[in-house]
C-alpha cells in the first residue's frame, strides 16, 4: 500500500491538479460569456451556444500550451537533473511524459469537437438572424455594419448567395473559419495516424504526419485574428440594453439609447502557446546540434541472432546506469530518431547499445553494418541523450535481487557491469555485497550476447575467488521436448547446454516462494532491494512476496520492492 | 516506407470520417439547419461508412489486431465479395458518398475527411492491397512427432521351435560356452 502511494500518488496528484484547472477554466469562461453584460446582445443572437463555444476554447488554449512540453526531452532531462537532491518520485513523473502527451491530445480532440459543434450552431443562427428569420431585435442587431459611426455585431454580412451556402462561404472566407477548418483537419490526420496500430507497425507514417502540428500551431495562433466574437463597448452616453432592447426604432434618436457599439475580443491564444513553442524550437535546435556532434565508432560487432552491438565514443557524453539514447542515421532516414537502452557501464570510456532486428530501420542498419569492411568506421550517427531515470538505487542495498524478463534484461547489462566495476575499484558508493540475478525469457534467441556477458563476469569472479558475489539463475519459460532431449543427453557436463554458463538453466517459471526463502536463509540480517524490469503482472507478484517475506523484527531480513521503469 | 500498408491508415481515417459525418449530420438535423436534408443523408452515410470500415482487414504481413466485436461485421462485409474486397471500389464509393456532404457547412468536414480517406484507399489499391477478413483460427493439432515409434508388431525372429528346445538326452551339446568367465576366479 505504501509502495502504491509512493509510486502512484504523485502522478494522481498531478492529474487531479490538471483536471481541476481544466474544469475551472471551462466553468469560469462559460459563465463569463453566459452572464456577462457586454455579451447580452451577442447572446440574443446566439443563445448559450456562445458560452459553449468559448469555454472549450479556453480549455484548448491551456492544453495546446501543455502539449508541447512533455515532448521536449532535453528540457525534461535538464529539469530531472536539477532534482538530483529531491525525491526520486519527482524524477519518475517526468518519465511518464508520453502518457501525459496522449492524455492532453485526447482532451484537445474532445474540446475541439465541442467547440466546433457550438460554432456550427453559432454560424447557422447568425445566418438566420441576417436573413431576418428571427425577431425584430435580431434583425436590427444584424443590420449593424462596419461604417463610420456603427460597428457590426453579426459577422455575416452577405445576403446575396443561396442562404444554404452562406455558412460555408462565411467559414471559408474568414480567417477564423479557414484556419479552423485547416487546423481541425490537421488534428484529425494527426490523430488517425497516431492510433496504436499505425504507430507500432508503420512508424514513418506516424512520424511524418505528426509534423502537421506545425500547421496546427500556425493556424491556431491566427485563429482569433479576425476578432469576430463581439462584445458591446461602453458608449458615451451609455446604451442600457435593459431599457433599449424594446425600443429599437429609437436607437440613435433618443439620448438614453445611442446606437450600440461593438468590438471584437483581443486574440489571446498566442499568449498561451508562444512560450512552449519557443521551448520546442530550442529543443529541436538542441537535437540538431547534438546530431552534428561527432560520434566515433570504437567497435562494431555482429552478435548471434541478428543483434548488432555498437560501441561509440562522443566527447562530453556522460551516462548513468539504465539510461537510453536516441539514435539517428541519416543514411537510412533523415528525420527518424529511435530509442535504445545503453548496455555499457558509466565506468567505461565508451557507450554501447545492442540493437535487435525489429523493423525497417533496424534491419537497414544491420544491413549497412554487415557490408562494412573490417575495421572501417560506420555511417554517420547522431546521438541524442542520455535520457531516463538513472537506477542509482541499485547500489544502495546490501543485497540486491534483480529480475529481468525478456527484453527487460537489457538495462541490467549496464547495471551488472557497473556493479562489477565499482566492486573492483572498491567504490564507496557501492554498498552491495551480494547479488541475485533472475533472468526470465521465453528463449535465449537474441540474448546470447547477454549470456556472454555473464560468462565474462563469472570468469572474472572465479579469478578473484569471489564466486559468491553474483548468483544468477536463468529461467527458460518457452521450453519444449527437444530442449528436454538435449538436456537429458548432456546432463553430466560442467557447463549448461543452453548458455555455456556454470549455473544450470532452469525450465519454466521460478517458484518465487523458494527463491525468497533461499535469499532470506542466506542473508538473515540484511536489507534486500528487489528490482524488476519486466511485465506488470510479475511486479505485483514480487511486491506481494516482498511484503510476505519481510520480517517485522528490524534485525532480520527485510525486502523492499522497487518498481523501476527503465 | 516500403512496408506500409496504406489500407490500415485509410481504414482509420475512413472510420473517423464516418463518425465526423455522422456527428455533423446529427447536429444539422437536431438544430434544424437549412439544408437539413443533406444532414439527414449525412447521418445515414456516416452510419454506413462506419459499418463498412469497422472490421479491420487482415494484414498481408504481421499480426492483425481485430477491433473488439468485429466478427459480425466481418461476416457481413465479407458477404459482398469483390465489392468490399477491392479497394478501388472503396475509393470510388467513398468519393461518391462524400460529395453531398459538401453542400452544407455541418457536414463539410466529414466530406473532406472522407475524401482524404478515399485518396489513401486509392493509393492502397494501386499498390495491390485488398481487404481480407480476419476469421478465427481453427485449432490445428500439431501432428504427432515422428520420433514416437510404434511398438513392434511382430516378435523378434527366432529359430524354429525344434532347434530351440534343449535336447534332454544330450546334455553336452545343450550346454554353451560363455564368452566371459562367470566364475569367481
Amino acid at each position: 500500500m505504501g509502495n502504491c502511494i509512493i509510486n502512484n500518488g504523485f502522478t494522481s496528484f498531478m492529474l487531479v491538479v490538471w483536471m481541476a484547472i481544466n474544469i475551472f477554466l471551462f466553468v469560469w469562461y462559460y459563465f463569463f460569456y453566459d452572464l456577462g453584460d457586454q455579451f447580452f446582445y451577442t447572446r440574443h443572437l446566439l443563445g448559450s451556444a456562445l458560452a459553449w463555444a468559448r469555454a472549450p476554447a479556453a480549455v484548448l488554449n491551456f492544453n495546446c500550451m501543455l502539449i508541447l512540453l512533455p515532448v521536449c526531452r532535453n528540457l525534461l532531462s535538464l529539469i530531472r537533473g536539477s532534482f538530483v537532491c529531491c525525491s526520486r518520485t519527482m524524477r519518475k513523473q517526468l518519465d511518464k511524459n508520453l502518457s501525459f502527451h496522449k492524455l492532453v491530445a485526447y482532451t484537445i480532440a474532445l474540446m475541439t469537437a465541442v467547440h466546433m459543434i457550438a460554432h456550427l450552431l453559432n454560424v447557422e443562427w447568425y445566418n438566420n438572424s441576417r436573413q431576418g428569420v428571427y425577431d425584430e431585435l435580431s434583425t436590427a442587431l444584424s443590420n449593424l455594419a462596419d461604417t463610420e459611426n456603427t460597428t457590426y455585431l453579426n459577422p455575416i454580412h452577405i445576403t446575396s448567395l443561396d442562404p444554404q451556402q452562406i455558412p460555408t462561404y462565411f467559414v471559408f472566407t474568414t480567417i477564423a473559419g479557414l484556419t479552423g477548418i485547416i487546423i481541425t483537419l490537421s488534428l484529425i490526420l494527426i490523430i488517425t495516424s497516431s492510433m496504436e496500430v499505425i504507430r507500432r507497425s508503420y512508424f514513418e507514417v506516424f512520424w511524418y504526419t505528426h509534423h502537421l502540428f506545425i500547421i496546427f500551431f500556425a493556424g491556431l495562433v491566427f485563429h482569433g485574428a479576425g476578432r469576430i466574437v463581439r462584445r458591446q463597448t461602453t458608449t458615451d452616453p451609455p446604451h442600457n440594453f435593459t431599457l433599449c432592447k424594446d425600443r429599437i426604432d429609437d436607437w440613435g434618436k433618443i439620448p438614453e439609447c445611442p446606437i450600440p457599439q461593438f468590438e471584437g475580443g483581443f486574440p489571446q491564444t498566442w499568449m498561451w502557446v508562444i512560450g512552449p513553442m519557443v521551448l520546442y524550437i530550442c529543443e529541436r535546435v538542441l537535437r540538431f546540434i547534438r546530431y552534428l556532434q561527432i560520434v566515433k565508432y570504437r567497435k562494431i560487432v555482429m552478435r548471434p541472432s541478428k543483434v548488432l552491438e555498437l560501441q561509440m565514443v562522443k566527447s562530453g557524453f556522460k551516462m548513468e546506469v539504465g539510461q537510453y539514447v536516441f539514435l539517428n542515421c541519416p543514411a537510412i532516414s533523415q528525420l527518424e530518431w529511435h530509442p535504445f537502452t545503453m548496455t555499457s557501464a558509466p565506468e567505461e570510456d565508451f557507450f554501447s547499445v545492442h540493437i535487435r532486428s525489429a523493423g525497417d530501420w533496424t534491419n537497414k542498419l544491420i544491413d549497412i553494418m554487415q557490408k562494412l569492411p573490417e575495421g572501417a568506421q560506420g555511417p554517420k550517427m547522431g546521438v541524442d541523450g542520455p535520457f531516463g531515470t538513472a537506477s542509482e538505487d541499485v547500489f544502495d542495498y546490501e543485497v540486491s535481487m534483480l529480475v529481468g524478463a525478456g527484453i527487460g534484461v537489457t538495462p541490467f547489462a549496464s547495471i551488472l557491469k557497473s556493479i562489477w566495476y565499482k566492486f573492483k575499484d572498491s567504490n564507496p558508493k557501492l554498498r552491495t555485497r551480494k547479488i541475485y540475478f533472475y533472468w526470465l525469457c521465453r528463449e535465449t534467441h537474441a540474448f546470447e550476447w547477454f549470456a556472454d556477458l555473464l560468462q565474462v563476469l563469472e570468469r572474472e569472479m572465479e579469478e578473484r575467488g569471489m564466486v559468491d558475489f553474483l548468483t544468477y539463475k536463468l529461467y527458460l519459460t518457452g521450453w519444449d521436448q527437444s530442449h528436454v532431449d538435449h538436456v537429458k543427453v548432456r546432463f553430466d557436463e560442467d557447463t549448461d547446454v543452453v548458455t555455456g554458463l556454470k549455473q544450470k538453466t532452469h525450465y519454466g517459471r521460478p517458484v518465487w516462494d523458494k527463491e525468497f526463502e533461499q535469499v532470506r536463509k542466506e542473508n538473515p540480517t540484511s536489507v534486500v532491494g528487489t528490482f524488476l524490469c519486466g511485465p506488470e503482472a510479475l511486479g505485483k507478484v514480487l511486491e506481494k512476496k516482498c511484503a510476505k517475506y519481510s520480517d517485522v523484527d528490524p534485525r532480520k531480513t527485510k525486502f523492499y520492492f522497487n518498481k523501476e521503469n527503465f | 516506407m516500403g512496408q506500409i500498408e496504406w489500407a490500415m491508415w485509410a481504414n482509420e481515417q475512413a472510420l473517423a470520417a464516418g463518425l465526423i459525418l455522422l456527428t455533423g449530420g446529427v447536429v444539422g438535423v437536431a438544430g434544424q439547419f437549412r439544408g437539413w436534408e443533406f444532414a439527414a443523408y449525412a447521418v445515414a452515410a456516416g452510419v454506413f461508412v462506419c459499418l463498412l470500415e469497422y472490421p479491420r482487414s487482415k494484414r498481408a504481413k504481421g499480426t492483425s489486431v481485430a477491433r473488439s466485436g468485429q466478427y459480425c461485421f466481418t461476416v457481413c462485409v465479407k458477404a459482398f465479395g469483390p465489392l468490399t474486397r477491392n479497394y478501388y471500389v472503396r475509393a470510388f464509393l467513398h468519393a461518391a458518398i462524400c460529395v453531398p456532404g459538401g453542400f452544407m457547412l455541418a457536414t463539410v468536414l466529414g466530406c473532406v475527411c472522407l475524401g482524404i480517406a478515399s485518396l489513401i484507399y486509392l493509393a492502397a489499391a494501386i499498390r495491390g492491397e485488398h481487404w481480407e477478413p480476419i476469421l478465427p483460427q481453427k485449432d490445428t493439432r500439431k501432428p504427432v512427432a515422428q520420433s514416437i515409434k510404434n511398438p513392434p508388431q511382430n516378435p523378434p525372429p527366432r529359430p524354429p521351435a525344434e532347434l530351440r528346445r534343449k535336447p534332454a538326452k544330450d546334455l553336452e551339446s545343450a550346454a554353451y560356452d560363455n564368452p566371459m568367465s562367470v566364475t569367481d576366479e
